[in-house]
């Protein structure tokens, strides 16, 4: 279990993004976080990982403290982040990338099984660069796989439906209904997405640097329904693709 | 042939005990070995230090290997090569240098490799460079390559020099026939105090000729690397060339890329990118478990591999 205790914290210029903030995420659930642009979200994310580190304000995994970890002895404990806009590396291929992430050489069965649950067919894939010649939608899908090969206890997803085409955009919900399935450690991901809040186990809803509620889907998908005053528009709509 | 050279040999063209197919180990100046196939015949320059290796037309899926190594100070090595490719011929040539010194006195191999590509004819081309040992000897390995490609050959060069060469200066010259293609790619890695220089010349001289020019290096420490590339259309044509550096510490880079389109059908390209590594790059690895160093050290390797 995640929980967060009154974490605080303002971008160098003083000015504050997350203010106070709660939050607890259960073994083995998927927890969707939504709110409006510049609520705090990815913030949030970030300070999860280790990525930024809080101003104030307590993490625990599992009741330990792990707030003076760093990114890396948190990427030990067991915590995955999966970047909005997944980097790019020259020289560095597929089966490397999800190597580093297994934490060891993997034969291509393996392989071949994480490439599959992100709809990627491993030969095609596994030599090549993870570079400048991929889409926004195959880096993406490479990017869920390098998470899924590391068992995580949490893992997080910022944003995953950003910046990829309609047509990977309903392969990407699939590849997230599949691993709510497969559910292996607890999930939170940050989206907009109403397809992706549908999927959840609980749905946080973040704006102004705090949680404004927290619960089941269809109450909270009320709620961003009927109050926009409340969270201002913080998804779209699947009409609207 | 002494344990430096075997040592040598080992890295810079994966020798295990023997070579497949023809050889030639040149050890201090001298030949420590040398042995032709029925394809490939390797013979001593009469007019001056270097070899004359002449691969008959059709031989196919044929090695000729021809490292040469400086095993101690004070030796200043040069040393004509030249290959004659048959047409149709299609082979893997390894080269590479090796070069050990120990006493502060400096070393210095200087390989001239001129190759002669026939009609039809397939040549890769694995080159690797190295320095060992201690002291503070310059360590210094100078090669020139030059290359004719006659139609519809195709050369495919893969070079590195990848850590302890303390001054090299790499020039490589080529002239393209019709539909000939030339791959180029090299790596160079330098640190300390190290100076690197590489200089390309390819010329296009026949229709639908191309060449692909990707030179990637890392420049740490005080080191400094100097890229000049000039790419010339004299004919319809495909060009393109890639240079990207990371530098680190005090790494300093300087890249100086032309294009020269002479037809109206040239089509050339270049990219250029030079900059620290990106740190988005190393908190992604961290977000893997590693350490800054080692996401740093992975990122390295995999942009040279």
């Amino acid at each position: 279990m995640l929980r967060l205790e009154n974490i605080s914290w303002s971008t160098p210029d003083g000015v504050g993004v997350l203010n106070n903030l709660d939050l607890t995420v259960p073994d083995g659930k998927l927890i969707v976080i939504t709110g409006p642009n510049g609520g705090g979200k990815t913030t949030l994310a970030k300070i999860i990982a280790g990525i930024y580190r809080q101003d104030g304000g307590k993490i625990f995994l599992n009741d330990r403290d792990i707030t003076e970890a760093d990114i890396t002895e948190r990427a030990k404990m067991g915590i995955s982040f999966a970047f909005q806009q997944p980097v790019r590396f020259k020289g560095i291929t597929v089966r490397r990338l999800i190597e580093l992430a297994a934490g060891e050489k993997l034969p291509l069965d393996k392989i071949c099984n994480y490439m599959s649950r992100v709809g990627l067919c491993a030969e095609e894939y596994i030599n090549r660069e993870v570079n400048s010649t991929l889409s926004g939608g195959e880096i993406k899908r490479i990017e869920i796989a390098t998470v899924l090969a590391r068992h995580s206890v949490l893992t997080v997803f910022d944003e995953p439906e950003a910046g990829i085409d309609l047509w990977s955009f309903t392969n990407l919900i699939k590849t997230f209904e599949d691993i709510r399935k497969n559910l292996d450690g607890s999930i939170i991901i940050i989206s907009h997405q109403e397809r992706i809040l549908r999927i959840a186990d609980e749905i946080a809803i973040v704006a102004d640097g705090s949680i404004k509620a927290q619960g089941k889907p269809d109450e909270m998908m009320k709620l961003l329904l009927e109050n926009n005053s409340v969270t201002g528009k913080c998804f779209k709509q699947e009409e609207m693709f | 042939m002494n344990e430096i050279t075997k040592d040598l040999l080992r890295e810079i063209s994966d020798w295990d005990g023997e070579f497949k197919g023809a050889y030639n180990i040149r050890e201090d100046g001298q030949c420590a070995g040398r042995v032709s196939s029925k394809n490939i015949k390797i013979e001593s320059k009469k007019d001056k230090p270097g070899l004359e290796i002449f691969i008959a037309p059709g031989t196919k899926g044929e090695t000729v290997s021809i490292p040469a190594c400086v095993t101690h100070g004070d030796v200043d090595d040069l040393v004509y090569n030249d290959f004659f490719v048959g047409e149709n011929a299609d082979v893997i040539i390894v080269a590479g240098c090796g070069i050990h010194t120990e006493t502060g006195e400096p070393a210095r191999h200087n390989g001239i490799h001129r190759f002669f590509l026939g009609k039809g004819s397939k040549v890769k081309y694995l080159e690797k460079h190295i320095g060992k040992g201690h002291g503070t000897g310059l360590r210094s390995i100078d090669p020139v390559t030059e290359a004719e490609l006659e139609e519809d050959s195709q050369l495919e060069m893969d070079t590195a020099q990848i850590g302890g060469v303390d001054r090299t200066t790499r020039i490589t010259r080529a002239q393209l026939g019709a539909r000939a293609k030339l791959l180029i790619r090299e790596r160079i890695l330098t640190e300390k105090d190290q100076n690197a220089k590489t200089d390309f010349k390819v010329e296009m001289n026949g229709k639908d000729s191309g060449v692909d020019l990707i030179s990637r290096s890392v420049a740490r420490d005080d080191s400094h690397q100097e890229y000049h590339s000039v790419i010339v259309g004299n004919a319809p044509c495909t060009g393109h060339s890639e240079c990207d550096a990371i530098i680190s510490e005090n790494g300093k880079v300087d890249a100086a890329p032309e294009l020269h389109a002479r037809d109206n059908d040239a089509a050339l390209i270049h990219e250029a990118a030079i900059g620290k590594i990106a740190g988005e790059q190393i908190l992604k690895l961290r977000t893997l478990g590693m350490t800054e160093e080692e996401a740093e050290a992975t990122i390295i390797d995999g942009f040279l591999s």
